[in-house]
């Protein structure tokens, strides 16, 4: 069996764990359910997913340790991730090939060719490395401050060391430029230390699952492919399944796939920033591919199905190099190799990238954090619309964790998490919120399961007692994700006299976060004409016959009250029937009032925990009359609505 | 332009113009659509009520749910009196709510359990277990423990699936017109039962074995909440069912129907097994502390013939446990 064999096998048996690892996401018992299947396996597997929640974050979540394997493979193999494991990559490949069977030898050669944009992907992922390191820069910036103690004063040392070792070859013969170098460094720290106010401007954003391809293919086959294909068939979900702006997730899917049709591995070569993270750690690679002798027959085979465009026949990019061993395969004279000696026809271990463009792509990594806030989205501008799920940490920290990869969205039972759409800002796009409108029923209140699947703890894996304050968690109380806002311009018996309620019926808390009050309201005044029998006739009244018997109708005395009310069982035109029995009776000639009991639902804030329900149920289906927003959720205590 | 070449342009081009016209004039539509889509065939779901065992019903006072059951049928001349062999059986529980059965706001699962238990051993040849719940129906069902005990029982649980709904109308109702009502399940049954414990609502007052029908609903049915009495009612009218068993052994008093807490609970020690399903709910207003007059669709179901809302009248079969 050929290396090239071994490859595709390797493709389609890590292609398809991961779409199976897609499919079984869901709750139940069956066996092609949630039964510990290592459902974040891939993610995990994720360096640049790790590198950027570790730079954000400050610590490498549980799980995503496993990046540490393909890191230690990466630094000795080289970018065999890209050929052997990715399951986007594996989509690439194959549509790729599709677009170029029909080629000749020369054209394919052709469309290998490097190419200077393949440069960009460098510069993404320097950018979007800059945007997570915004926190470990605030630390460096806050260091003079710091200067007080010993730690602070050794800290700084050793980064003025660090500075200078790398700088001494390139600036000893100039001694002076080497001091006025140090000392700008010194002043900008210093300055930046003066004028950055902690937090908001300097700050961290991970926003490598936009281009990240593992969270871009998981959440593609988890809000695009999974839903649309159950939407035919029905097995996964009883009902059929909505995302919210879905468009935009495949508009990005589908441009990334189909520009294999005009270069093969388009993405991989020009945009994946996971693919130049393994190019930088592969730097070293004790394998690599490469020419045997410098001379040989040149016909250029070796680039015909060339994948990662490394230009194996002149000097290969080493970085650029996926691992997909059609060299070794198409060579006739065996010319090509996988090992320890450099090629005999030359090397370079990057494609040119220049200083400036590193420069100024970190620069917009770190200035694209105040870019993004100054409008105020973490402080006083915050969206109310953007309900979190239970668990979720802080906006500031919750934005340094979340992947976007949806697998919270895809294991939801109820569907009621969505991606964000951009109308929550470009940070949160595609992270989760809650669509109360969307899905069975809301935030179920016996239900972690998006906590537990987070691979980063985004939404901390919480367990039920926490999340509804029981036991240990009874004094902190339940979790609450915003609060319930009645609008009574919009809600039944507060705007148009219907009895209605259903807010209040679903009301999972007990006792119920939503109270009524009983209200009697006035449709129409009348004039006693005679009673006969149970039969009271009225004058001045035109009744709709036979609708005031449904026991919300009641005749009572001008002015009303309890004790002078009583329910109508039956009616005419130009009469009510009474129930036979004691209490009060109308007498003729009395002036009496046609009135129908409401219960008008009204939000106790201290008991709402913002699950939603009620808003999901509200029979008013457009804009409903009762809904969720962000205010007094748990996460924030600025956000706290009572005192 | 040759002769030839003039010849195939004139085919092509008077191909193009007859296929756009014939396409054309076939579909031509001169007065554009009509408000309403076209009209279904409303479809009606059968009378499942046994005429000879009309009236008939156990009051079971005791604290035990199994050993109530099994007194309440044997009271009734046993099951076989109204479940005979090769009866496909479809119950229909309250899986409402996404909650423990500690909790009380669903149909008891060890009662289920027994319930499917007996009908097959009466020789029912097949049980199906449905209801279309309020909240997540896989939840439910998994956290009420309905699937567990309809699967260890030997039953099917039939989920409400978008296609089981068929636009329904009931014969003399001015609600349920033309609404999404859940067929699919009743394909081919021939026995129906209700089972559903006893619960405060606060809208309607009670959630009991008339308002259990609910769940045979589909589509945005809160609405009808603004005349809650009458659809109740009206359930009454859709569904005629051979059996109606209300759990009274725990009641929720309050808080309901979702409950919440077991505050809400209050051991009522009552097990009812009807025909009458207007008979059931009038007595098990009473472990609510309610007369039936507080209850306005048990007066309305009466008064449409559904049942008696005098359930004293019905002389019951009472066994204390």
């Amino acid at each position: 069996m050929g290396i090239v064999t071994v490859r595709r096998v390797s493709q389609v048996f890590f292609f398809a764990w991961f779409l199976w690892f897609c499919l079984v996401s869901s709750l139940g018992e069956h066996y092609w359910q949630l039964r510990g299947w290592p459902v974040n396996w891939f993610l995990q597997l994720d360096p640049l997913a790790a590198l950027g929640s570790l730079l954000a974050s400050g610590s490498l979540y549980a799980g995503m340790a496993w990046a540490l394997l393909t890191i230690a493979l990466t630094a000795v193999l080289g970018r065999f991730f890209c050929s052997w494991v990715c399951p986007f990559g594996a989509m690439h490949h194959f549509l790729g090939w599709l677009a170029g069977w029909r080629l000749g030898a020369r054209q394919r050669v052709e469309r290998n060719r490097p190419h200077a944009a393949q440069a960009i992907k460098y510069y993404l992922l320097l950018g979007l490395l800059a945007a997570a390191g915004g926190q470990v820069l605030h630390h460096l910036a806050k260091l003079p401050l710091g200067l007080g103690s010993v730690s602070g004063w050794l800290l700084l040392l050793a980064i003025l060391a660090a500075c200078a070792a790398l700088g001494v070859r390139r600036l000893w013969p100039q001694p002076r430029q080497a001091l006025l170098a140090g000392l700008g460094l010194l002043a900008l720290m210093v300055g930046l230390s003066l004028w950055a106010s902690p937090g908001e401007i300097i700050g961290a954003t991970l926003q490598t699952g936009l281009l990240d391809p593992i969270p871009l293919a998981q959440r593609s086959i988890n809000l695009l492919l999974l839903p649309a294909l159950d939407a035919a068939s029905g097995q996964l979900w009883v009902a059929a399944r909505h995302y919210q702006g879905a468009w935009l997730i495949a508009l990005v899917f589908m441009a990334a796939l189909l520009l294999n049709f005009i270069v093969p591995r388009f993405y991989c070569r020009f945009i994946c920033p996971l693919g130049a993270l393994m190019g930088l750690l592969g730097h070293w690679a004790l394998w690599r591919v490469g020419r045997r002798e410098a001379k040989c027959r040149g016909c250029q085979l070796c680039e015909v199905s060339c994948e990662g465009a490394c230009e194996p026949f002149h000097h290969l990019r080493a970085s650029e190099c996926v691992l997909c061993m059609n060299c070794l395969d198409t060579c006739r004279d065996s010319q090509m190799t996988y090992a320890t000696r450099r090629s005999a026809a030359g090397e370079q271990p990057l494609p040119d990238l220049s200083r400036r463009g590193v420069v100024l792509s970190l620069v917009s990594g770190v200035a694209a954090v105040p870019a993004l806030r100054l409008g105020g989205v973490l402080g006083p501008n915050w969206s109310p619309a953007l309900v979190r799920p239970p668990g979720a940490l802080a906006e500031a920290q919750f934005v340094e964790r979340c992947l976007k990869c949806g697998q919270c969205m895809r294991v939801c039972p109820t569907n009621v998490l969505q991606p964000a759409g951009l109308e929550l800002g470009l940070e949160a796009l595609w992270t989760p919120t809650l669509n109360m409108r969307i899905g069975t029923s809301g935030c179920q209140l016996n239900c972690v399961a998006c906590g537990q699947i987070c691979p980063t703890a985004a939404i901390r894996p919480i367990t039920l007692d926490e999340k509804r304050g029981l036991g240990a968690f009874a004094k902190a109380g339940p979790l609450r994700l915003g609060t319930a806002f009645v609008d009574r311009g919009r809600c039944l018996p507060w705007a148009m006299d219907r009895p209605c309620i259903v807010c209040q019926e679903n009301c999972p808390v007990s006792p119920k976060a939503i109270i009524t009050r009983e209200v009697y309201g006035v449709l129409a005044r009348a004039r006693v004409k005679a009673q006969e029998g149970q039969t009271v006739r009225l004058t001045g009244a035109d009744l709709p016959p036979g609708r005031l018997g449904t026991g919300d109708y009641f005749l009572q005395a001008a002015g009303g009250g309890p004790t002078n009310r009583q329910r109508i069982s039956g009616n005419g035109a130009d009469h009510v029937k009474l129930p036979p029995g004691e209490g009060w009776q109308p007498s003729p000639g009395q002036e009496v009032e046609l009135v129908v009991r409401l219960q008008q639902p009204q939000v106790d804030a201290s008991r709402c925990i913002g699950c939603g329900v009620c808003e999901h149920e509200c029979p008013v289906s457009g804009l409903r009359a009762i809904r969720i927003t962000a205010e007094n959720e748990s996460r924030s205590a600025k956000r706290s609505l009572l005192l | 332009m040759d002769r030839r070449d003039f010849l195939r342009r004139a085919l092509g081009a008077g191909l193009t113009v007859a296929a756009a016209g014939a396409l054309g004039l076939t579909l031509y539509d001169p007065k554009g659509p009509s408000a309403a889509g076209p009209a279904l065939p409303p479809v009606k779901l059968p009378d499942f009520s046994l005429k000879a065992q009309a009236g008939r019903m156990a009051v079971v006072r005791g604290h035990e749910r199994v050993a109530a059951l099994q007194a309440g049928f044997k009271a009734l001349g046993g099951l076989e009196t109204f479940i005979h062999k090769g009866d496909q059986v479809l119950i229909k529980v309250n899986a409402g709510f996404a909650t423990p059965p500690s909790l009380g706001a669903t149909t008891n699962p060890e009662l289920l359990h027994e319930l499917i238990r007996q009908c097959l051993a009466v020789g029912a040849q097949r049980i199906v277990v449905t209801d279309n719940p309020i909240n997540d129906p896989q939840s439910c069902f998994s956290l009420s423990g309905i699937g567990q005990a309809v699967q260890s029982a030997g039953g099917a649980l039939a989920l409400p699936l978008e296609r089981y709904f068929r636009p329904t109308t009931v014969e003399g109702a001015r609600l349920i017109r033309d609404w999404p009502v859940l067929h699919g399940p009743f394909e081919g049954v021939t026995k129906v039962i209700g089972l559903c414990p006893v619960k405060d609502h606060h809208r309607s007052g009670a959630s009991m074995a008339m308002k259990n029908w609910y769940g045979l609903l589909g589509g945005r049915r809160n609405i009808f909440h603004q005349d809650i009495h009458t659809i109740i009612a009206e359930l009454a009218m859709l569904m005629r069912p051979t059996l109606v068993i209300l759990d009274g052994v725990v009641s929720m008093i309050s808080n309901g129907p979702t409950g919440g807490s077991p505050d809400d609970l209050k051991a009522t020690g009552t097990l009812i097994i009807s025909t009458d399903q207007v008979a059931a709910d009038a007595l098990g207003a009473t472990l609510l502390d309610k007369t039936p007059a507080d209850l306005p669709f048990i007066g309305q179901a009466a008064a449409l013939g559904l049942g008696r809302a005098d359930w004293r009248s019905l002389k019951a079969a009472e066994v204390s446990l």
